[in-house]
């Protein structure tokens, strides 16, 4: 049942990141949903490209981007967070980062799942 | 990576602008791959994360004493559930080793679902215990596996050392149905401890 592997990227990751391992904001959960906001790429690195070529179809969570594009998700939120710094990238915030999940938002994933049914 | 792109469930629906996440978490080779597959709507994903944790030997090959770098790697689905809303779902390994993936994993997460195996049931006390050191809520649901032995439930409890409010279901990992009965049943118990919690 465990899908394929993906294939690996072909550079290292403290390369792509430019040697950095952390972010340089701390706004990214693995849900957290990201878009691209722009379609210039123009002076962008080649992985920073790949996620906006992969970011212009529509919203990913960091995860999805992540797996897609066959990086650790420490490097894609480096990415991530370079492409928002730099306008090319928004986010819609996750429940992570609006703290406890609310009842209604409880409700709401009781409802859906109970639809399924 | 082209046939991805090309497949319409690549994307998160437009409308949708929340996105939550359970854990299912468990021992190795308990069904949480087999779980995630059976009720994402997009093939399940595999995401890896390189670990720096703290080295129980001493003598690190590397020259970097009690530093040693792992990678573990994540599967994960995707449930639409509503115009506004996704429900992502992580397998979580049981293992201690990996605790900066489970503070990641676990932060903002409304809860766990923890498979365990009639045929195992000690190996799943590991996970039980991340997941109350983190103070994350949880249900158990024993995966059923064929010619596994059946216990009555209060023995299940017994042995798995529950709280009376922790529901305890059996589900069919590899049945949507069923395993969307186990979310169901966690989902109920979040909403009831957050109602007992305030008032």
């Amino acid at each position: 049942m465990s899908p394929p592997r993906p294939e690996r990227a072909l550079v290292r990751p403290h390369v792509v990141t430019g040697g950095r391992a952390h972010p340089t904001r701390n706004i990214f959960d693995l849900v957290t949903l990201v878009i691209a906001s722009r379609s210039q790429v123009g002076g962008l690195s080649p992985e920073k490209r790949r996620v906006m070529e992969l970011c212009q179809g529509g919203a990913l969570s960091v995860a999805e981007v992540a797996a897609h594009l066959a990086l650790p998700a420490s490097v894609t939120k480096v990415l991530l967070s370079d492409l928002v710094d730099s306008g090319h990238i928004v986010t819609r915030a996750s429940a992570a980062e609006a703290g406890q999940a609310t009842d209604d938002m409880l409700r709401e994933v009781l409802d859906g799942l109970r639809a399924r049914l | 990576m082209g046939s991805a792109l090309a497949s319409d469930q690549l994307y998160v629906r437009e409308t949708v602008r929340h996105s939550v996440k359970i854990l299912i978490a468990g021992h190795f080779a308990v069904g949480k791959t087999t779980i995630v597959g059976a009720l994402s709507e997009i093939r399940p994903l595999r995401t890896e994360e390189q670990m720096t944790q703290a080295g129980e030997s001493v003598d690190d090959p590397s020259g970097v004493p009690g530093k040693t770098t792992t990678t573990v790697a994540m599967d994960f689905g995707r449930l639409t559930l509503s115009d506004d809303l996704v429900l992502y779902l992580f397998g979580a390994p049981g293992q201690e080793r990996f605790k900066q993936m489970w503070n990641d994993l676990a932060r903002g997460a409304l809860g766990a679902l923890v498979l365990a195996d009639t045929r195992r049931i000690e190996e799943s006390f590991d996970v039980m215990t991340l997941l109350e050191e983190r103070g994350l809520p949880y249900a158990v649901a024993i995966n059923q596996f064929d010619g596994a032995p059946v216990f009555p439930e209060d023995e299940l409890r017994e042995a798995l050392d529950l709280l009376p409010a922790t529901p305890l279901v059996r589900c069919d990992a590899r049945d949507p149905v069923s395993s969307t009965r186990a979310l169901i049943a966690l989902v109920e118990y979040l909403i009831e401890s957050k109602k007992r919690e305030s008032a």
